[in-house]
């Protein structure tokens, strides 16, 4: 078995995948973090869950996407032997975890733009991408609930759990530029049905979000230049560490299983 | 978790009386079936008791609907009268319905 990095096809319609696949993948990561550290048992075990079920969407994905690559390679190859630069996540997931707050606030926008991106997605003129989104879509919405209330009962909680939610706002909302922005991937992807341009998934987005940070009582921040990149294989210091976390048992015990 | 208990001078340990109250779940398996005690756990609100009892007591298929009710809002008998309460109905065989004949479509009985 091999534990070198392997050489990516990287086809619009694969990069389009793993954007996705990606982004759940290393969202699941972090959140394992939380894993016997949450502030209570009810919610390590509701984080856990949460991960589990990225995990599986994630699995989805990347045996998919390696269809589509044509190269032979499955999820655990996707998964564990790519480098850095092939990795096509969102680079809001691959932030350290910070505190509950800013963990809770992520997923509410991370469950927000998957929902939406599932239920068009069910719509893909790939079936077994329709199928994959359409199991989804279900444990997204209820990610977006879970995540969602918890955004407001810190935003409306104490002086404190305010302050941290909206510090937590201050630094993600940087980053969410890169979930719309739209680029030849995209448009190849809408051009063969595979899946819609991500601008068209913003003004929901922008609506859905407004609503919770609303009943909240936060404040959006104000627009910024930054402008991340991490699915484009551009990612922030972060993204290496996590990496190696991920990467050390395939690439110390090539080809491990349970 | 632990290294943010201290933050900017406010301690957000959990005071005496400060712990979120303790609800009861009870979860139905199947439609038709009746919801059946599972456990407890503590959250601040209902509806997070609701989400969290999802989490923590549904997460292998055990259910399809679930109830949650406020610990302190279950009322429970004085263990101290057990044997007043509980013993007298030990020598009443005849209250069993085994002295009667029942057809065979009556089941459960």
């Amino acid at each position: 078995m091999q534990a070198s990095s392997i050489e990516l096809n990287r086809a619009p319609a694969v990069q389009y995948v793993l954007r996705i696949g990606d982004t759940c993948l290393i969202l699941a990561q972090r959140l394992g973090e939380w894993c016997g550290h949450a502030p209570v048992l009810e919610e390590d075990i509701a984080m856990a869950n949460i991960a589990l079920d990225l995990v599986g969407q994630a699995r989805a994905l990347l045996t998919h996407a390696g269809q589509l690559e044509g190269r032979g390679h499955d999820e655990d190859q996707l998964a564990f032997l790519r480098n850095e630069r092939d990795y096509l996540n969102l680079t809001l997931v691959e932030l350290p975890r910070g505190d509950f707050a800013f963990s809770v606030l992520r997923n509410a926008m991370v469950a927000t733009w998957l929902k939406l991106l599932w239920e068009r997605l069910a719509a893909s003129s790939d079936a077994e991408l329709a199928a994959i989104a359409g199991k989804a879509l279900k444990e997204a919405r209820y990610h977006q609930q879970h995540s969602g209330d918890w955004v407001v009962r810190l935003g409306d909680g104490t002086a404190e759990s305010r302050r941290r939610v909206q510090a937590a706002l201050d630094t993600a909302w940087r980053y969410v530029p890169e979930l719309f922005d739209t680029d030849a991937v995209d448009c190849d992807a809408t051009a063969s049905g595979l899946g819609p341009l991500w601008s068209d998934l913003e003004a929901p987005w922008r609506e859905e979000m407004q609503a919770m940070l609303g009943e909240a009582t936060l404040s959006v921040p104000a627009p910024s230049a930054f402008r991340s990149d991490g699915k484009r294989g551009r990612h922030s210091e972060h993204m290496g560490f996590i990496l190696t976390d991920m990467q050390y048992l395939q690439r110390a015990f090539p080809g491990g299983v349970w | 978790m632990s290294n943010d208990v201290q933050q900017g001078g406010v301690d957000a340990r959990p005071q005496a009386g400060q712990e979120w109250p303790l609800w009861e779940v009870f979860v139905r398996s199947k439609a038709g079936l009746d919801h059946k005690h599972c456990g407890s756990l503590h959250a601040a609100d209902p509806k997070m008791a609701i989400q969290l009892a999802r989490d923590v007591y549904t997460r292998r298929q055990e259910g399809s609907s679930i109830w949650v009710v406020r610990s302190d809002q279950i009322v429970a008998n004085d263990p101290a009268d057990k044997a007043m309460y509980f013993d007298p109905a030990q020598d009443k065989v005849y209250r069993h319905p085994t002295f009667y004949a029942l057809p065979d479509s009556v089941d459960h009985m």
